[in-house]
């Protein structure tokens, strides 16, 4: 998809961020492009240490870029002081202010921007509202629960109304149930305020339930940039299908390129559609990648070959472990009905079905 | 056989009585080297002064009297002691310039040294402590070296043709207050940096998000976070400040009377050991009431704030 700079709400281009001088010198970003369109939910995955974070803080304006550029609608950021951008940020720790009360905390942003009380009252008013935190806007920060500090940290973000909103781990000191929650309550916060959200995370399935784009990034390089279903079905790079979700990886020659896709003929011996990641260059041994649930075991013969190993249950579904004649394991993963088992056993011979649109052929 | 509340019970009692047994050496000290003297001062405070110093076992309260109010020795009417008042505005005036001027200069010393890497922040401290390892006289004796005529500022300043003559600093209220501002920055820097060094910088910044100007950030939240620090050290210096004696005595030349100089003298030349002890305890009444009207409004503006 061609962006259009205009309707870009973020532009970064080719920022670098370097650490420390001399021989303890760290690229903490690599040379890193990327266009976040407006009213767009965002988000930058990868593995901490890989930079997300650093540019989340170029963004905000807490660091400055070694080089490159950061634009907001068109304009220059990166010389700003962060008091100077209308970007605000929600921070992992929430860093709410512990001497002020939940309506102190959201109001501070409007009141350091000098609007007048009757309109700061509304709006926070109004904020409470959004975050349903009404009845405890008279607490102190430390007297509340941190799912609602995490609102309040929302709230408070959000109450200026910024051009676009940062959002750093923000749920990762949630449980389980809290976390499912909030995600749920960022997309509806993000739908009724029309902000473009960027979110950074390291919870692949995070970002694959809320974000409109992902960013997959690791040591200091975005490596893919897509939809999530893209990034889950057409991972691009090697680092990319094992970081999202689980994947088999098998070694196949290639042939036949064209339009996207190709001919992989397997080490077994057998020839699968599969389609191809941009940029791949023709080459022996390229990789394919195979999910779980997009291939199928047969009683009899199939794309591969080999012996169950193990059986693994999950509940929704259950994984099972094919050691293949190649020596590989291969996992297929296979939905669970209530009556039956999943009708094969440890040590059976089997065979694996790789349907026609189940496999991708890495670039890497 | 003792049932389980029974021994936890018991447990308890023990541990209770083993604080009392191990806090009691400090209390004993507290009552004797403290609370001891002060009663015996609170005492003679209301007896008579013997003709060569000490005191008459005679009960009067003539030095209460002579606190603030002057006897005429013709009529015996009573008026107010203009120069004991205008000795205890002194030292309070002093006492509280000290505490201004420590905070000036100690608040961005302790932020300084908060916002330094682990490592660096721990010889800072020790830097900051290095002024305790000698004795106040010999460091008041130091600042006067510096600060005399021939000392190193005039010399410095000659030499480089700035001034023709050297500038009198010794023996005027500003070389008291050099002195002061010296010797009791130490007890308002530790403090404050305390407080300093627990405050979550993630604030500040979350501060600068929300279009906080710098000064803003400074007055809206790093201030009130490290409020207990800035409080604690002012009581740290007032206190000692008010009952100052080295500094205004060797800096100063001794030309205008300190409380400190005032009590000293009833003890001494003045023979007047109740007056003396009246004074003392009326300077403690004065700092106590003042502190608790500084502590309750700076607590209050806290709750206020926050």
């Amino acid at each position: 998809m061609p962006d259009q700079p205009g309707k870009n709400a973020i532009e970064v281009r080719g920022v670098r961020k370097v650490f420390g001088t001399g021989e303890a010198q760290v690229a903490a970003l690599d040379t890193v492009s990327v266009s976040i369109r407006e009213n767009e939910f965002f988000t930058l995955l990868g593995p901490s240490g890989c930079g997300k974070t650093t540019l989340l803080r170029l963004i905000a304006g807490f660091d400055f870029p070694s080089a490159g550029e950061i634009l907001l609608h068109g304009q220059d950021i990166a010389p700003l002081p962060p008091f100077k951008r209308p970007v605000n940020t929600v921070f992992q720790s929430y860093a709410l202010f512990p001497h002020m009360t939940v309506a102190e905390n959201i109001g501070f942003g409007l009141e350091m921007l000098g609007k007048p009380k009757a309109e700061i009252k509304a709006r926070v008013a109004e904020m409470l509202k959004l975050v349903k935190m009404e009845a405890l806007s008279g607490r102190r920060t430390s007297q509340i629960s941190g799912g609602q500090q995490q609102r309040v940290a929302l709230a408070r973000a959000l109450a200026p109304q910024p051009k676009v909103l940062l959002l750093d781990e923000p749920l990762s000191a949630l449980d389980y149930k809290l976390r499912k929650e909030m995600q749920i309550e960022l997309k509806r916060l993000q739908n009724e305020t029309g902000i473009t959200f960027i979110f950074v995370t390291h919870d692949q399935e995070e970002a694959l339930t809320m974000s409109d784009r992902i960013a997959v990034m690791s040591s200091g390089k975005i490596r893919q940039v897509g939809s999530p279903w893209d990034i889950y079905d057409k991972p691009a790079e090697r680092f990319v299908a094992d970081f999202i979700g689980e994947t088999n990886f098998l070694t196949a020659a290639i042939s036949g390129v064209s339009n996207g896709r190709a001919h992989a003929t397997l080490k077994s011996g057998a020839t699968i559609d599969a389609t191809v990641a941009e940029g791949f260059q023709p080459r022996d041994n390229a990789t394919v990648v195979v999910r779980p649930e997009h291939a199928k075991l047969t009683k009899g013969k199939g794309d591969l070959s080999g012996t169950v190993e193990n059986i693994v249950y999950f509940g929704t579904d259950t994984h099972i472990h094919v050691r293949l004649d190649s020596g590989e394991v291969f996992t297929v993963r296979q939905q669970n009905t209530r009556s039956a088992g999943c009708g094969y056993e440890k040590g059976e011979k089997v065979g694996v079905l790789i349907g026609n649109d189940a496999a991708q052929v890495l670039r890497d | 056989m003792a049932s389980a509340e029974e021994v936890a019970r018991q447990a308890q009692r023990k541990d209770i009585r083993d604080r009392w047994f191990l806090s009691a050496p400090a209390l004993l000290v507290i009552f004797f080297a403290a609370t001891g003297p002060l009663l015996i001062v609170l005492v003679y405070s209301f007896l008579t002064p013997g003709a060569y110093g000490d005191v008459k076992w005679q009960f009067s309260p003539e030095a209460w009297v002579s606190v603030f109010l002057e006897r005429d020795i013709f009529d015996d009417t009573l008026s107010l002691a203009a120069a004991h008042v205008t000795i205890f505005w002194r030292s309070i005036k002093l006492a509280i310039v000290t505490t201004i001027a420590t905070l000036a200069l100690g608040f961005p010393t302790a932020y300084f040294m908060a916002t330094r890497s682990e490592k660096t922040r721990d010889l800072w401290l020790f830097l900051i402590t290095i002024p305790f390892w000698t004795n106040l006289l010999i460091r008041t004796f130091a600042v006067l070296q510096i600060i005399r005529n021939e000392g190193l500022i005039n010399t410095v300043l000659i030499k480089l043709g700035i001034i023709s003559s050297p500038i009198q600093i010794l023996f005027t209220d500003t070389a008291i207050l050099i002195g002061m501002a010296y010797v009791y920055l130490p007890l308002m820097v530790l403090p404050i940096y305390a407080s300093m060094e627990k405050l979550d910088f993630r604030l500040v910044e979350a501060g600068y998000d929300l279009y906080a100007s710098r000064f803003q950030v400074l007055r809206r939240i790093i201030f009130p976070l490290v409020r207990p620090g800035v409080i604690a050290g002012s009581i740290l210096v007032f206190i000692p400040a008010i009952g100052a004696y080295v500094s205004p005595s060797l800096l100063g030349g001794g030309k205008n009377m300190m409380l400190s100089n005032l009590i000293e003298l009833q003890f001494g030349q003045g023979r007047n050991w109740p007056l003396g002890s009246a004074l003392s305890i009326a300077v403690m009444i004065i700092v106590m009431v003042a502190l608790l009207a500084y502590v309750r409004n700076a607590s209050r503006s806290e709750v206020r704030h926050g």
